[in-house]
């Protein structure tokens, strides 16, 4: 039974990810789980310097999800680079670094920077709704998004992954302008844009007023966003997005994506990430699946 | 000291006032290690309620393996946890955050509110220690619950917003009505209670330990939802922010900063 996949020429022994900003670094969930049962950890973003992030409340449960508005709070690359990087090149997993900036100046910073690193893979986070500079700016429109993707391939040593943000008319319009602009694989959907009311308090819920859904609530959004894009560009695809289970990450996987973040389901069940590697492969089993490849894009 | 994720059996649960209940889990590894001022992260069954609800630890018992737990219903989740019974199960992970730190000398302990049950095993430990004056200050809005079980510990003062039990008014209050004083204050409450409690220390020079209660998510310290604003750049954030679950819940009031 195969379940490596290979992302932008590296390959994971498993399609499993955590998705950027659930996970810290991995130190925190170290002492609860095995992080070599993981195909790749995928870091919290990082700047070229620290970022405070925004006030508190950050976030606020809603019905099968979560609103979050953390803002990227990070402690910069200088420190991730001395502490972080060490900490997970201690464990047999693939490393994926989120990229955060304010300006495409501060993305090169910190992607030339990790030019050095022996990391794995970079994420370039264009699509966080929770800060006003940069992120969701570059990631909502196609010329902005293209610009920056050709800016970070030219600086980068390691294959980049643009992260699409969901919060667009037509994603697959933002994914090919990534692909056309150099991209070698693509992360979605990063979270959907939303706000919840504290009705007794009559006062928003967190302190940003919006913030970023997550959760098994916006799975089926997911879901269709990775098939339209499989089918729009052919570069691989890490599909993620209210993943809690093995079924769950094969639907994704069975729509077009070549590997899965689990994210917030980590906060329910800090297992859930290796839990579902496991049930990928119980899946497999139980349908005589040789090769996980086998199952991508298998609906048509 | 490891963190515990497992599945307890409740052994009993009662209401002891309106909205107010009492848990007691069989959870021996999370007993074991421990103290007050700690935490534990409870797991709803419903699905839809996806994140942990964090509660403070009010007693624990390492020698029968158990751990009780006094919350507020305060939403579905909450609600959810106190329709269960004696005999049944619910997820738990524990024991989280960093705990009071015991010092010696006399202390006060500060409670309003549902922030009351932790300094119930606090007062136990300290008077454990032997050589502890300890002094205990209990805030309600109205109806008391626990008061009476912190007279094996301490002397207790009360203070009410109705007035019907001792000092009208809140726990500054009744510090001043009855002129309390010690070497260490300890308290948990809401944050107008512990930002006077900040001025407080600080004007008279007293060490006071506050306990943080904030909206989480993971409570391991990885997904910095629940931080709060430190007076100095944090070495773990390296900006001015620290984790309340990780780094507190219970931090030294010269260490943060309260809005």
């Amino acid at each position: 039974m195969n379940t490596a996949v290979t992302i932008a020429g590296v390959t994971w022994k498993n399609p499993v990810t955590v998705a950027s900003g659930t996970f810290g670094s991995g130190a925190e969930y170290a002492e609860l789980v095995d992080l070599n049962a993981l195909g790749a950890v995928t870091s919290k973003g990082v700047a070229n310097v620290p970022w405070a992030g925004n006030p508190t409340p950050r976030i606020a449960e809603t019905y099968g999800g979560m609103i979050n508005a953390v803002g990227l709070q990070n402690p910069g690359i200088d420190v991730f680079a001395k502490r972080d990087i060490p900490f997970l090149k201690q464990y047999d997993t693939k490393i994926i670094v989120n990229v955060c900036g304010r300006s495409i100046e501060d993305y090169v910073e910190v992607v030339e920077r990790l030019g050095e690193e022996p990391v794995d893979l970079l994420e370039i986070n264009v699509s966080c709704p929770n800060v006003k500079e940069g992120g969701i700016a570059f990631g909502q429109d196609p010329k902005a998004l293209s610009e920056i993707t050709k800016a970070v391939k030219a600086a980068a040593k390691q294959s980049i992954i643009m992260k699409l943000s969901p919060n667009v008319t037509d994603i697959t319009e933002m994914a090919k302008a990534a692909e056309a602009a150099g991209s070698d694989a693509l992360s979605l959907i990063n979270t959907i844009t939303g706000m919840k009311i504290d009705v007794h308090r009559r006062r928003f819920a967190v302190a940003n007023k919006t913030g970023g859904l997550s959760g098994p609530a916006i799975k089926p959004v997911a879901v269709r966003m990775v098939y339209q894009v499989a089918h729009a560009v052919k570069i691989p695809i890490i599909g993620m997005g209210g993943i809690t289970c093995g079924e769950d990450a094969i639907e994704f996987i069975m729509a077009g994506a070549t590997a899965v973040s689990v994210g917030t389901a980590t906060f329910r069940d800090a297992e859930a990430p290796v839990r579902v590697v496991k049930e990928i492969e119980d899946y497999m089993r139980r349908y005589q699946v040789e090769d996980i490849n086998d199952l991508r894009g298998c609906v048509e | 000291m490891g963190i515990t994720k497992m599945t307890a059996t409740i052994l009993r649960q009662d209401v002891i006032a309106n909205g107010i209940y009492s848990m007691v889990l069989s959870a021996e590894e999370i007993a074991a290690c421990a103290k007050a001022g700690q935490f534990v992260n409870l797991y709803s069954r419903d699905g839809s309620r996806l994140l942990p609800r964090p509660i403070s630890l009010c007693d624990i018992d390492p020698k029968a393996g158990t751990i009780r737990l006094v919350y507020r219903i305060a939403g579905k989740g909450t609600e959810e946890f106190s329709t269960y019974h004696a005999g049944d199960t619910i997820d738990v992970m524990g024991p989280l955050g960093n705990g009071f730190a015991k010092k010696e000398g006399s202390a006060v302990l500060m409670g309003g509110g549902i922030g009351i049950p932790p300094m119930l095993e606090l007062a136990k430990e300290l008077h454990s220690m032997g050589n502890v004056d300890v002094k205990v200050v209990l805030g309600y809005r109205d109806e008391v619950f626990l008061d009476t079980e912190f007279a094996e510990y301490s002397t207790v003062y009360y203070a009410s917003e109705d007035g019907k039990h001792g000092v009208h008014g809140n726990v500054m209050d009744a510090i001043r009505e009855y002129g309390i004083t010690g070497d260490t204050i300890y308290a948990c409450g809401p944050m107008p209670m512990l930002k006077a409690m900040k001025e407080y220390a600080v004007t008279n020079d007293i060490e006071a330990q506050l306990s943080f209660e904030e909206r989480m998510a993971c409570g391991i310290g990885a997904c910095l939802a629940c931080v709060c604003q430190s007076a100095d750049v944090d070495e773990h954030s390296h900006v001015k922010n620290k984790r309340v679950c990780k780094d507190g819940p219970v931090f030294d009031a010269r260490e943060v900063e309260l809005s």
